[in-house]
């Protein structure tokens, strides 16, 4: 027994490094399997407050550019407005109304590793649930993660654990989007049949085939494509419309139908 | 007791500038310095060496909050606290284990080699960590090298500025 403590006494450095090394290397590991961490994010109380004062200064050296794209998105909607002044003829309780929106904006934001996430200054006090899809004006941003009372946390689109649905605007060919994390303007939409006619340009959207994002939701444009080692799918490069170095106000989607659709699925 | 105060305000000061700053840098899209291995590299050296590696390994840990990085970065720093004894030993020789190496006046040249291993280390671990796939061995390697380049630079400049009196003229 004696000879046991000794042991541990003169090898306690390397049992320390031991035993600290495993801890965060599983810490690692189940992200990696799971998708999910548990407590390091920052997302929490101290760290999102040091980045929410590094945000109230740091974002007015953007506003200019923030500010055209929002007049470019209002004079959109209004051209919307105005083509649809006259009453709608459909009964209220008809219309689609599945899907809520609310704005926020980046308080940090990441793109340089091969997992990025994006934290914003909205949480479950402004009904933000997890998986609710998050758009920019620009396109798809990313899905969110975790939230707490007033800050919530998005896998960006650039990171290689998410995967989402998408499909060609006009055909109905589906495939699964997702990042190999070697180009940040470059996404891969894979397992898309041969037999889909694409051509270098063509629009990529999002697919009804998710709850998460409503259909038709700009993605990105084909920028090349090639059989992949099957030779019976396409492996396609989605140049993204949306340039993910410089976002700063989000639009978070929310299913209202999603616990309706789950009921027919279990 | 003012060696150890003012280690602890470098600390906090490289944890925030680290977290705040440097890691939005990404400079060529993917290059960042990460100074914050500067407290560690050159911790002060007659100190107990348990202390050592349970401080690193809770620094790392300030940067994995930082930063998003389900604790990747503690486990680099925890490998090259564990081993910088024996890089001291390689590089210093005989004047480490008499025990009259000064990290305020090194010789440049075994400064330089023992600050470019120990950041290499440290990085091949990091993104071995982080991009967690064999088959993407060479954007791991690609990664290692050019963003440890980049932190050399910095860390060797952060050097120059607060520890060396080796003025020379």
């Amino acid at each position: 027994m004696q000879r046991i403590i000794y042991f541990l006494i003169r090898n306690k450095n390397f049992i320390l490094f031991l035993s600290l090394l495993i801890f965060s290397i599983s810490l690692n590991i189940n992200y990696n399997e799971y998708n999910k961490s548990k407590f390091i994010n920052s997302s929490n109380f101290i760290f999102s407050s040091l980045y929410e004062t590094q945000y109230t200064i740091s974002k007015y050296f953007n506003l200019e550019y923030q500010n055209k794209l929002l007049v470019a998105e209002n004079t959109e909607l209004k051209e919307i407005v105005y083509n649809h002044l006259r009453k709608d003829s459909i009964p209220e309780k008809f219309k689609n109304i599945g899907f809520g929106v609310t704005a926020s904006s980046v308080i940090k934001n990441s793109y340089s590793k091969s997992n990025n996430f994006i934290t914003i200054n909205k949480g479950f006090r402004d009904s933000i649930k997890l998986d609710n899809g998050v758009v920019s004006s620009n396109g798809v941003v990313g899905v969110i993660d975790k939230t707490t009372s007033n800050f919530s946390r998005i896998i960006s689109i650039l990171n290689t654990n998410l995967l989402l649905n998408a499909k060609f605007k006009n055909s109905n060919h589906f495939g699964v989007l997702s990042w190999d994390g070697l180009n940040i303007n470059i996404v891969q939409l894979k397992d898309v049949p041969k037999q889909a006619k694409v051509k270098i340009g063509d629009t990529v959207v999002t697919g009804g085939n998710s709850l998460i994002f409503p259909k038709d939701i700009l993605i990105g444009y084909v920028d090349s494509f090639k059989l992949d080692g099957s030779e019976n799918y396409l492996e396609l490069d989605i140049k993204l419309s949306v340039d993910m170095t410089n976002i700063e106000n989000l639009y978070i989607i929310d299913n209202n139908n999603i616990s309706e659709i789950n009921k027919l699925n279990e | 007791m003012s060696n150890i105060f003012s280690n602890i305000i470098i600390a906090i000061f490289l944890i925030i500038i680290q977290g705040l700053f440097l890691n939005n840098v990404n400079f060529l899209e993917w290059l960042n310095p990460y100074i914050y291995l500067y407290f560690i590299i050159y911790f002060p050296l007659k100190s107990n060496r348990t202390l050592y590696i349970t401080i690193s390994f809770l620094y790392g840990l300030m940067i994995d909050f930082f930063s998003d990085m389900h604790a990747i970065h503690s486990a680099a720093c925890l490998i090259i606290a564990y081993s910088r004894p024996y890089f001291l030993k390689l590089y210093f020789g005989m004047a480490y284990e008499h025990q009259v190496v000064k990290f305020n006046s090194l010789e440049i040249k075994q400064n330089i080699f023992y600050l470019f291993n120990i950041i290499f280390i440290h990085h091949l671990t990091l993104f071995c960590l982080e991009i967690f796939d064999l088959t993407k061995i060479s954007l791991i390697l690609s990664n290692t090298l050019s963003n440890s380049i980049f932190t050399f630079f910095s860390i060797y400049v952060l050097y120059e500025f607060l520890l060396n009196n080796n003025k020379r003229s």
